[in-house]
């Protein structure tokens, strides 16, 4: 049920949406470091601590492996806390990640998605996030400015429920320095939607306790005579609540759009009825893919486009329930899971195996250090692909790329 | 959310050339916003992604359009150019992909058919620069160009109107400043020569 | 079309004039050099040099005068700065 609120538009760029969006969800510790394109955020975040218009300590480490290390410690003593980062920044913080989703920690993270050198490059793609896919983070795509308001909040809805840190992504440049029409929430709205963060455990001094010590493989008994976990456990429990996290997802979906009237799920998908071919992006491609999925209709080639939101936990069952009908899928990836194919695409043709849906899978590799990805380049690979159905192979080894080699 | 594009509403689209300093981003996210408050649903202001260095050639973009704009990618056939230098002329990419019926709106002394420039696009011209100079629209020693030039633009294509910029530029700029600003505006439309 | 005849492997390029482009389309201001006042013009001996020491860009060649490579000067103004007998002005650049 959507309702009619009264809107609040502002001309936002993504930086400024996740700012806003940050304030707006009460964080009380921010701990980060530079980079760009993600700059903007940090700058306006300090100036809203700065100007006491947000209470909050904002804490200027010296790297983004410190950034991360000061917020798994401020979560761990309860304050809801933020960061944000790019590219080698995230790469950076890389340790403490594992970190911060190991002690199950609600933190949330702005990752404006930007390439990896060598060589440097500052532009987009999604490899720096992507390549941080088994650290045992939700991970939500944005396509757009909005979605990027929205999204942090639902992160920290979604992140204190199950007790998981949320990188909320987007795109460097193409969403994070273009300005767009943004409804700003009302800070009753969220506050009503967003309670205060209860932590699962406090580190207290009136009672001292040990977090995330040396875990040995096997459950042991502790002091109190009770058995505790081994590593394994913990783990399993780690893997578990990623798995039923879906719930709480849709969940925090479902009652963003009663609250706001913007409604959200794991993923984007228009059920048209008659299309065969789906196309399948992520991120701000996701919408240019929209533009070019039309421009293949007015052709008179059925085409549905599948925008990957939640790519941890991949959203196995509800992306099947969307390609049923499908003959062929064309995926566009942002990144390269080198040696193998995009990293989307592994997770699609993973989601179908031992399904009855047998389509044809073709995988493009687009857009990597900010290559500017058009919807008639889409348009033209999807026309490839449907040609491409007359060999015999259905899934071939690799994907091809949009390059000049 | 479900999310439609209509190809035969196409965003009309923008492109702007200065110098690093010359203030073409925020010129590109001014008309964008007028162009919102205008009642355009969708609006879309980007500058040239990556680095930006002082004097050198910049570019920015802005789209329009009744619905939400969905196209991402960098602006390949601008309906508009607006050229903030006019010494950025001699490089072929300012005006490339500028079509038939577009316009080129550049800040010059010289009137539209002196510019030796050859297209099938509309050509307007005004020297903003002498109008800031007039009004001593002057930070740091440079002349600031960026505000005066939406004049000549909102002349030639009417995408916006006059008191609907006015009314954006007083949200935008303090006090102090706006007034200085709105009088280069006014100035510039008013001396901007159009060539179709 | 295609940078198969590249062999390179990893980035690469070589040290040289103009990897940026013509910098000197950057410059906004101009530097001039006022021979009356320049040390080495004055005095005709190769002396001072100091705007040769502090160009960023490395144009100004030790000369009598020292003489600066607008071809990829960006204007920056330090050569004036340091002068120390204010013999370099920046004036406004004359394009096209």
């Amino acid at each position: 049920m959507a309702i009619q609120k009264k809107s609040n538009i502002h001309i936002l760029d993504g930086n400024q949406a996740a700012a806003i969006a940050a304030k707006l969800s009460r964080v009380q510790v921010i701990a980060a470091y530079p980079i760009t394109p993600q700059t903007p955020l940090t700058e306006q975040l300090s100036q809203y601590v700065e100007a006491g218009e947000l209470q909050a300590e904002y804490v200027a480490v010296e790297s983004e492996h410190s950034a991360m290390a000061v917020c798994t410690s401020a979560s761990l003593v309860g304050a809801r806390t933020f960061t944000a980062t790019s590219s080698h920044g995230l790469a950076y913080m890389h340790e403490m990640l594992h970190w911060a989703a190991g002690a199950r920690l609600p933190i949330v993270l702005a990752c404006v998605n930007r390439a990896i050198g060598a060589p440097w490059n500052v532009l987009n793609d999604q490899q720096d996030s992507i390549s941080q896919r088994d650290t045992g983070w939700i991970q939500i795509y944005c396509r757009n400015n909005q979605e990027i308001m929205d999204t942090v909040i639902q992160a920290y809805r979604i992140a204190e429920i199950v007790h998981v840190p949320v990188m909320v992504c987007y795109d460097g440049y193409i969403l994070s320095h273009t300005e767009m029409p943004v409804d700003i929430p009302d800070q009753k709205d969220v506050d009503r939607y967003l309670p205060p963060y209860k932590p699962h455990t406090v580190l207290d001094p009136a009672n001292p306790k040990n977090y995330n010590l040396v875990t040995l493989a096997n459950p042991r008994v502790g002091v109190d005579g009770k058995l505790c976990h081994g590593y394994m456990e913990l783990r399993y429990l780690l893997q578990e609540a990623l798995q039923n996290s879906r719930e709480t997802i849709l969940q925090a979906g479902k009652e963003f759009n009663e609250v706001f009237g913007r409604d959200y799920a794991n993923m984007f998908w228009e059920d048209r009825e008659d299309a065969e071919i789906i196309i399948v992006a992520m991120g701000s491609l996701a919408m240019e893919a929209i533009v070019a999925a039309d421009m293949l209709r007015e052709e008179g080639i059925r085409v549905g486009v599948l925008g990957l939101r939640v790519f941890r936990p991949f959203p196995k069952s509800d992306v099947v329930r969307a390609l049923r009908k499908s003959k062929l899928i064309v995926v566009f990836d942002k990144n390269i899971s080198y040696g193998s194919e995009g990293a989307t695409c592994s997770e699609i043709k993973s989601a179908l195996y031992g399904t009855y849906i047998n389509a044809s899978i073709r995988n493009f590799i687009v857009g990597l250090g900010g290559r500017d990805v058009k919807a008639r380049e889409l348009v033209d690979a999807t026309r490839k692909a449907i040609a491409s159905l007359k060999e015999t192979v259905i899934n071939p080894d690799y994907p091809e790329w949009i390059c000049q080699i | 959310m479900a999310q439609k594009s209509s190809l035969n509403n196409r965003p009309l689209e923008i492109r702007w050339h200065g110098r690093g300093g010359q203030g073409a981003i925020t010129a590109a996210k001014i008309i964008a916003q007028a162009a919102y408050v205008k009642g355009y649903q969708g609006v879309t202001a980007a500058p040239s992604f990556g680095a930006e260095r002082r004097g050198a050639p910049v570019s920015a973009s802005t789209r329009i359009s009744h619905e939400p704009v969905l196209v991402v990618s960098q602006v390949e056939n601008p309906d508009i150019v607006v050229v903030l230098d006019h010494t950025l002329l001699k490089y072929p990419d300012v005006t490339q992909g500028l079509g038939k019926n577009g316009w080129l709106v550049v800040n010059s002394p010289l009137p539209p058919k002196e510019l030796g420039i050859k297209g099938e696009f509309n050509i307007a011209t005004a020297d903003a620069t002498k109008v800031c100079q007039d009004l001593g629209l002057i930070v740091a020693g440079l002349v600031i160009v960026n505000t005066a030039i939406l004049g000549a633009v909102i002349k030639a294509t009417r995408i916006v109107d006059l008191p609907t910029l006015e009314k954006v530029m007083r949200e935008r700029f303090s006090n102090s400043t706006v007034d200085i600003n709105l009088a280069a505006i006014n100035k510039t439309h008013e001396i901007t020569k159009l060539a179709k | 079309m295609g940078t198969r005849e590249c062999n390179h492997i990893c980035d690469e390029s070589s040290p040289g004039i103009g990897e940026a482009g013509i910098t000197g389309e950057w410059r906004i201001v101009v530097p001039s050099i006022d021979e009356k006042k320049c040390i080495p013009a004055r005095s005709n001996k190769p002396t001072c040099f100091l705007c040769w020491l502090y160009c960023p860009e490395a144009v100004i060649t030790k000369g009598i005068p020292p003489s600066i490579n607008l071809e990829y000067c960006k204007g920056c103004g330090i050569c004036s700065q340091v002068c120390p007998v204010q013999a370099i002005t920046m004036l406004p650049e004359e394009k096209m």
